[in-house]
């Protein structure tokens, strides 16, 4: 006779369901990206997803894990199009597989793979390159340049020089950058607005990608792969500090609808900052986890030297989880009011 | 009749699997050939058998004596002649055997002469007993003994009665078709529970996916004029768990570390009560149940069951099909895999289901851990079972107890719901037996120690009181020596002196005297300690067994030889050319 535990009937899910969903979830994001700066993101999702399950298949092969049953998991996959999602969309392609296999081989799978890991493995790719390569990690393609992908495959390839038009600012590092030059003398109103950068709202086009985002989040959570927790309190923290500011000071702080809805901050809300393996699990400690990473994004973005703050702020965070995990330790059924 | 329900967190919804098993009423499952009735059906002490092999035993016959308060009887399922009483498997995962009443039916099923409990002028105390004796015990699975639970607390008043006909589990619906075809008996049993009980309210909880079995229920606690509360609850995996149900009844959580009647509650399943009035009102002992034959068969059915069935024959009369290639007791989320066909149905046997890849495809391998936390969601007792797993895997046992691992009921909702396939009640389960393993061997080695301490203590003393009293002797020879001596001296000196001499002259001899007995004190002391040190190495050496002492004479012989040979050849004695020494003396 066999032996096999209960429970027999089991709910049909697996990793790579979750991860596939995932994907799926970031498709209305990358879709309003590729129409607003051509196929070239595409190009970089594929040279990203590759490098992956490259650094993947060699990882395991070293360490004599099943191949198939890991590289099908989709885990690598969702971080490949992470970063891609997270780097220049122009960037060089040695950088974004640099970054890539960083993030598995390192981050990852020197940690013990799948499960393992105590920092999100995408940020980790952002924070090594942003440091090594901080010029090339802060070239944005300028706001209505128009390559052909052929063009653009030259530049990701290396086959084109780099021209000035491609070393544009995101609309966040170029309000800060502004803000900064102008040393007071120059308005938030007044910058936003120059629609050809600040569009709508946000950033021109960039405020479409974060919508994207955002609808993409809302499925995770109506699907029940995400908890509100954490995008809230992400979101909620900050609206809460740049709000504050803003109301304090609206000629030098932006609007919390432009914080929201420029940079990463969409991004890493639903899809960074909820990843399971490297950040809070108690309900009270992913609200913690939540508004750590919205503060912390938007004082590393505002008052910091880098860009954006969403990695680091992540990173950080990743680093104080054990600890709010075990300090925010749920009551159990029936010791509710002792606790 | 609107009642406020609570609810409680996590649980699953498992495909219920229930309609096939509910279109025909019960049927009588035929006599089986033989009939294996294993004597410890309960938790509790193991009742010991009073029946032996040749024994004619009528059906309802006692064949095993409840030991302690908390166990119960065991009775012969039906007539016929005892086989033997052996050891048999069980069905239980461990495959371990125990101790069961072979029973050959003589097909005649003659009841033992048996009359109703004079219910009306018996003590509670007298009912509890009677329970006891008929062998009603909990039949929702856990088998406790029906009667330990039938005592309020001395200081909580007991305010809900809770009965418990959720059926949650996917598959089983005995006691659905229980509660649709014998309601009225079920009803008059709860009386008996709330007679001994005394609570404020009955509330009868029924999942809301059997409104026929709530309706049924519903008429009979109306036709008997009760003032019992029939409760659909929503159906949610584990709605049936009794301390799951407490808590959609009443609002109250029982944690592990309390009786659910500290907090004024308790719970009973529909089948006990069941059995417990068909012992008072017809004095029929628990030698039957419900048992739900479903899963990968053709006519799923309920059947009405003699304990001691064979499980394997008992199925075919649900005709599995030819894939079938295990029987699972119990339901798909909490059962087990029994560890052979031929296990008999006990008490606690409340479904048989037909195991096969087709309805219970073969799990994909294990994944790690992603940390996702679908299993804290999905857990009914808020624990964080992905903790709890890291923990018991690292054998980190102290951190899964102060993860409350024992608060676990092990419904297998984690499991259900885990994406990376981990079978996480399966590393709580092995968590939870080593903890067990190593609290007993502790326990042991503790009891082991003060023994020994004990031992040493008691060596201690008595050595000590018996150099006392050998001094004191000694001490007592001495000073009579003395004494002696100085009488004689006394004697020798002029009898004028003698005379004349004050009392105080004889003070150096009687001053020398205990110097002397001192001495000899310690001396004998000191002898003593030497002999009784001589006799405990005596004793010691006598005690140490030798590998060569329980040999037989010619074994001892070749001993002996091999020894001398050893020592021809200096293999063995480090100065050459000394004899070689009887075996006995070598193994020093």
């Amino acid at each position: 006779m066999m032996f096999a535990p209960a429970p027999y009937l089991l709910k049909d899910v697996s990793v790579s369901q979750v991860m596939t969903q995932v994907c799926i979830a970031l498709v209305p994001g990358i879709a309003a990206y590729a129409w607003l700066v051509g196929p070239a993101i595409l190009v970089q999702i594929v040279i990203a997803s590759l490098a992956a399950l490259l650094a993947e298949a060699l990882m395991l092969r070293i360490q004599g894990k099943p191949l198939a049953m890991f590289l099908s998991d989709g885990s690598a996959v969702v971080t490949a199009w992470l970063i891609a999602l997270a780097f220049p969309p122009l960037a060089p392609w040695w950088l974004v597989v640099t970054g890539t296999v960083f993030a598995i081989v390192v981050a990852k799978q020197l940690y013990g793979g799948l499960g393992q890991n105590p920092f999100n493995p995408a940020m980790i790719a952002f924070a090594v390159c942003i440091v090594a390569f901080p010029a090339l990690m802060s070239q944005w393609p300028s706001v209505g340049l128009q390559l052909s992908l052929v063009d653009q495959m030259n530049v990701i390839l290396g086959f084109m020089p780099r021209v000035d038009a491609l070393s544009g600012a995101t609309p966040l590092d170029a309000m800060k950058t502004a803000l900064k030059l102008g040393e007071g003398s120059v308005d938030v109103a007044h910058l936003l607005a120059n629609q050809d950068i600040y569009g709508n709202f946000a950033g021109r086009g960039w405020e479409w990608v974060a919508v994207g985002y955002l609808v993409g989040g809302l499925w995770l959570f109506q699907r029940k792969l995400i908890t509100w927790h954490v995008p809230t309190a992400f979101i909620g923290a900050l609206v809460v500090i740049s709000g504050a500011l803003w109301l304090y000071n609206p000629a030098q702080f932006a609007s919390p609808l432009f914080h929201l809805f420029s940079g990463a901050a969409m991004l890493g809300a639903f899809f960074i900052a909820t990843d399971p393996v490297s950040g809070c699990t108690t309900p009270r400690g992913k609200l913690i986890f939540g508004a750590g990473c919205g503060l912390l994004a938007y004082i590393i973005r505002v008052f910091g030297g880098y860009p954006d703050g969403v990695a680091f702020a992540v990173l950080l965070m990743n680093l104080s989880a054990p600890v709010i995990d075990l300090l925010t330790q749920p009551p159990i059924f029936g010791m509710k009011d002792k606790a | 009749m609107l009642m406020n329900l609570f609810k409680f967190k996590g649980g699953v919804k498992p495909p219920t699997n229930k309609t096939q098993s509910v279109t025909l009423p019960i049927a009588q499952a035929p006599l089986p050939s033989r009939l294996v009735v294993p004597l410890h059906q309960s938790i509790g002490g193991v009742p010991q058998p009073v029946v032996q092999a040749g024994d004619k035993v009528l059906k309802g016959q006692l064949i095993g004596e409840a030991d302690g308060w908390i166990s119960a009887a065991v009775h012969a399922p039906t007539s016929g002649t005892v086989l033997e009483v052996a050891m048999h498997v069980q069905p239980h995962p461990s495959g371990l055997d125990a101790m069961c009443v072979v029973i050959e039916p003589d097909g005649k099923d003659e009841w033992i002469a048996h009359q109703p409990f004079d219910y009306a002028n018996a003590a509670p105390e007298a009912v509890r007993e009677y329970l006891q004796q008929s062998g009603v015990v909990g039949l929702g699975g856990a088998v406790f003994p029906t009667h330990g639970k039938l005592t309020p607390s001395k200081t909580v008043p007991m305010e809900e009665l809770v009965i418990n006909g959720a059926e949650c589990e996917p598959f089983i619906t005995c006691d659905d078709l229980l509660m649709r075809e014998r309601a009225e008996e079920v009803v008059r049993g709860i009386g008996i529970f709330r007679d001994l009980l005394q609570p404020k309210k009955v509330l009868i909880g029924i999942e809301d996916n059997k409104p026929e079995a709530a309706a049924a229920m519903r008429a009979a606690v109306d036709a008997l004029g009760e003032a019992f509360l029939v409760v659909p609850v929503p159906t949610l995996y584990p709605a049936g768990g009794a301390k799951q149900l407490i808590r959609v009844l009443t609002g109250k959580e029982v944690p592990a570390s309390k009786r659910s009647t500290d907090l004024g509650v308790q719970c009973f399943n529909v089948a006990t009560a069941y059995t417990a009035w068909r012992a008072i009102a017809h004095g029929e002992p628990v030698v039957s149940r419900l048992v739900t034959l479903s899963g990968n068969v053709h006519a799923p059915r309920n059947y009405e069951v003699l304990i001691g069935t064979p499980m394997g024959e008992l199925l075919q009369l649900a005709q599995p099909h030819p894939d079938t290639d295990g029987i699972v007791m119990g339901g798909p989320m909490m059962g087990f895999l029994v560890p052979d066909a031929k296990v008999p149905v006990v008490k606690a046997t409340n479904c048989l289901i037909a195991h096969s890849d087709r309805i219970f495809p073969p799990k994909a391998p294990e994944m790690p851990c992603i940390r996702c936390g679908a299993c804290a969601q999905a857990c009914p007792h808020e624990l964080q079972p992905f903790e709890m797993y890291w923990f018991s895997r690292a054998k980190n046992f102290g951190k899964t107890q102060e993860y409350h691992i024992f608060d676990c009921i092990e419904c297998g909702c984690c499991s259900f719901v885990c994406p990376s396939r981990i079978p996480l009640v399966q590393y709580f389960r092995f968590a939870k037996s080593e903890i067990w393993a190593r609290e007993r061997e502790k326990k042991a080695a503790d009891t082991a120690k003060e023994r020994f301490e004990f031992k040493q203590l008691r060596e201690e003393r008595e050595k000590a009181e018996k150099a006392e009293k050998l001094a004191k002797a000694a001490a007592a020879q001495a000073a009579k020596k003395a004494a002696e001596a100085a009488a004689a001296a006394a004697a020798e000196s002029t009898a004028p002196a003698a005379a004349a001499a004050p009392a105080g002259e004889a003070a150096p001899s009687t001053d020398a005297a205990p110097a002397v007995a001192v001495d000899a004190a310690q001396e004998a002391k000191k002898a003593a300690i030497a002999a009784a040190m001589a006799r405990a190495k005596a004793q010691r050496e006598a005690a140490q067994p030798k590998n060569t002492e329980v040999l037989s004479s010619a074994a001892q012989h070749d001993v002996a030889d091999i020894e001398a040979r050893r020592a021809a050849a200096h293999l063995t004695d480090p100065e050459p050319g000394t004899p070689p020494a009887p075996a006995s003396e070598k193994a020093e």
